[in-house]
């Protein structure tokens, strides 16, 4: 194992690493402005539920590598565009949080949204002050999961020239350095638990009202 | 959960219709230009997906820039089948290429194998805008190797094989069952037609210790890779050529050969030779594996370019 | 239109479903490697997930493993085996097993954990032994989680053996791989559909098997995700909603 060529490569490995973050984060943050309005309409009328999730399940069980490749043909891009991944994941991201957001939404209980109803609140503000937050846990427990998801998923993209950290694997294959890979793999997990983290805090921090009896369990 | 099946078949029907309305732009096409396209008096120079080429690459880069040339690198794209079009629409300006390979991908109907028929034959035959500059002597030919075991029982040359190639399990890149000299090349030649065809790497590690353990008993290699000789492993004769002669040439594209450039080129083919690549290629895969611009750069003062 | 015309072409000429490369070699491939995969998978993670998920104790060491697995690099692990075991099929099995582990543990633990603790007291209040509780009363009524796991493992495993061909494995995803190096884009788009197809063939299988395994009696629509199954076995009991297991979401249901 080559230890050095760590301490040598510094440079690639933190470009390959800004890459990486681009292309994971991005996708949620676009998938959230589609995915909330997606899973209220679910929640809230059958027709849709009964359209949407099952076609959020369709598009989930796309395995990526796959996606990478037949989307290029869809839209016309190509392949080894970043508009490519960033689409791909997504849709990826979008399919979990629209079955995510309408179970949160469809946890809030009806009692609650009754007495918001009942105190005057028009119901875009009765969503945003109340049923959304009330939502938030499920909400980031779904966040959680695809934002880890999409930073283990973006180095596949390795495989067709845009990957982040993934190109170090496609590199230290070709030339045989273990230590590249190994840094590749370490990176990407310590990159996921950072994420997974910080999105956890950012959840505690916006439910306060969860604080006591979170301290009480 | 209940999915209702005409719900699953509406919705991949959907995805399929989709897909009718793309583009009709080819999406293996390189992103013509990228996204900062290189200013008009850059060289854009890219490279095959293995260390030799990426080698070579570099090597042509830090002498061009060290001449005051300014370059742009985009390396390790991949087979010629992926960098060539790159090279054609004006994506990338400059390659290192070998010949016998390049004619036979330009003009797949090719039979010239000596070092010099095929250099002509390559000049008038590359298409507008490229050209290639001056040949190398340095040489690097695709071969089929055995190890000493299957060389002993059933021969040191590929004209021994015929019949034999057979009970034989062949290993290399994906493209080599299509290309002129690969597998068809190989049938046609010498009547050699292996049991099973194993997709491998580029003539790397994977492939070596494929050939190593038994996983598969021939493999393609480049004659320039040390680890032929660190394995004991046995370079099969090629009597009837199938191998074309491939000098290592730089392919660039007209517009960009200017006579400066060509003369920095020229002067770099005019220093590689055969024993160089291969003391470059050992360089590479030494166990502290060092850095493909540290190596060029070695190389480069080495040669006083 | 030009690229469906040439996916279709691809897909209706006789010569790639005939041989060592043809279609229905590599469909086998593909699920022999997958199969092997979450076999090993189900080995290792159910009696953890079983024993923690019913002991209640370790649960954090569960929750914290199936979290870490999932963020490991599916193509990097794959690689880095290969390049020290050589190319075999132990190294696509490891790799493959280890990523189908943190489904099938988050679904047993959950399912296990989850079961109604009236239930269990009940079996308990008739006399049941400790396994017995366990065998008879606990994994029956685990079985919904536990399958929502296995279909989500079985997703992970088929869409990662796909990745595989970059290793020089088999399956579908050489058309994939070789078509990229060929440069032939209706070689890569079949592959892709074909592994897309596939996956939703193994879905649907999977699904029809946890509709026929699982007691009538614990079929409920099943609408809503285990997230929310957690927190509130029925609507509106409960005035505030409990945070769901957050190892549970995503898990298929």
């Amino acid at each position: 194992m080559v230890w050095e060529w760590v301490p040598r490569n510094v440079d690639r490995i933190v470009e390959l690493l800004g890459e990486h973050l681009l292309l994971s984060l991005v996708p949620v943050l676009i998938a959230l402005v589609f995915a909330v309005p997606l899973g209220w309409l679910a929640n809230r009328s059958a027709p849709a539920r009964a359209v949407l999730i099952p076609a959020s399940g369709l598009l989930y069980t796309i395995p990526s590598l796959a996606l990478f490749v037949m989307l290029p043909g869809v839209l016309g891009t190509q392949i080894k565009s970043p508009v490519n991944v960033i689409v791909a994941l997504t849709i990826y991201t979008v399919a979990l949080l629209v079955r995510t957001i309408a179970d949160a939404l469809a946890a809030v209980p009806s009692m609650v949204v009754a007495a918001a109803t009942a105190m005057g609140f028009k119901p875009a503000r009765r969503f945003v002050s109340v049923e959304l937050p009330l939502a938030v846990p499920v909400l980031v427990a779904g966040l959680r999961v695809a934002t880890v998801a999409n930073i283990s998923l973006v180095s596949v993209g390795a495989l067709i020239g845009l990957g982040g950290l993934g190109g170090l694997f496609t590199d230290g294959y070709q030339r045989n350095i273990p230590s590249e890979i190994l840094t590749g793999i370490v990176l990407t997990v310590l990159l996921a638990l950072l994420a997974d983290a910080v999105l956890l805090a950012a959840g505690r921090f916006a439910t306060p009202w969860d604080r006591a009896r979170r301290s009480g369990a | 959960m209940k999915r209702t099946s005409p719900l699953l078949t509406g919705a991949l029907a959907a995805l399929l219709a989709l897909s009718a309305c793309g583009g009709g732009s080819d999406p293996l096409a390189p992103s013509g230009g990228g996204e900062e396209p290189a200013p008009a008096d850059t060289l854009t120079i890219t490279s095959a997906d293995f260390p030799e080429s990426q080698l070579l690459a570099e090597i042509y880069a830090q002498a061009l820039e060290k001449a005051g040339v300014s370059v742009q690198r985009d390396f390790n794209i991949g087979a010629r089948e992926v960098y060539f079009p790159g090279l054609n629409d004006g994506s990338y300006d400059l390659a290192p290429e070998y010949t016998g390979v390049l004619l036979q991908y330009i003009n797949p109907a090719a039979t010239e194998t000596a070092p010099d028929a095929v250099y002509e034959a390559l000049k008038t035959q590359v298409p507008a805008p490229l050209t290639v500059l001056e040949r190398s002597e340095a040489e690097n030919k695709d071969a089929v190797v055995v190890t000493a075991e299957t060389a002993q029982r059933y021969g040191s040359s590929l004209a021994d094989y015929g019949q034999a190639c057979g009970e034989l399990v062949f290993g290399g890149p994906p493209e080599f069952q299509t290309r002129p000299d690969g597998l068809p090349g190989l049938a046609e030649t010498y009547g050699c037609t292996f049991t099973e065809f194993r997709p491998l790497d580029t003539g790397g590690p994977v492939t070596v210790a494929a050939l190593a353990d038994g996983t598969v008993q021939a493999a393609d290699l480049f004659t320039t890779d040390p680890a032929i000789e660190e394995n004991g492993f046995v370079v099969l004769e090629d009597p009837q050529n199938n191998f074309a002669a491939q000098n290592v040439v730089p392919l660039i594209n007209s517009a960009k050969a200017t006579p400066q450039v060509t003369e920095v080129l020229n002067a770099v083919s005019g220093k590689l030779t055969t024993e160089g690549l291969i003391d470059l290629n050992r360089q590479l895969n030494a166990p502290e594996k060092p850095e493909v611009n540290t190596v060029a750069e070695a190389w480069i003062a080495e040669n006083g370019l | 239109m030009n690229i469906l015309a040439e996916v279709m072409t691809w897909l209706t000429s006789g010569a790639n479903w005939t041989g060592s490369s043809g279609v229905p070699i590599r469909v086998l491939e593909h699920l022999y490697y997958s199969g092997l995969a979450l076999l090993l998978g189900l080995v290792i993670a159910v009696p953890i997930g079983v024993a923690v998920g019913h002991t209640g104790r370790g649960s954090f060491l569960v929750v914290g493993a199936a979290n870490g697995l999932r963020a490991l690099p599916e193509l990097g692990l794959l690689i880095l085996l290969v390049l020290a075991m050589g190319i075999g099929l132990l190294p696509v099995v490891l790799a493959l097993s280890v990523l189908a582990i943190p489904p099938l543990l988050a679904g047993t633990y959950a399912g296990v954990r989850n079961v109604d603790r009236s239930v269990v007291d009940a079996a308990r209040g008739m006399g049941m032994r400790e396994s017995q509780v366990l065998v008879r009363v606990e994994l029956p009524n685990a079985l919904p989680l536990v399958l929502g796991g296995v279909r989500s493992a079985a997703l992970q495993v088929i869409a990662t053996a796909a990745v595989a061909a970059y290793v020089s494995y088999g399956g579908l995803g050489r058309y994939l791989i070789d078509g990229l190096r060929q440069q032939d884009y209706a070689q890569m788009a079949s592959g892709a559909l074909l592994i897309a197809l596939l996956a939703l063939a193994v879905e649907a299988v999977l699904a029809l098997l946890q509709r026929a395994v699982v007691s009538p009696g614990l079929r409920d629509g099943g609408r809503r995700s285990p997230t929310v199954d957690v927190a509130r076995p029925a609507p509106d009991s409960s005035p505030t909603p409990r945070t769901p297991a957050p190892e549970l979401a995503g898990v298929e249901r």
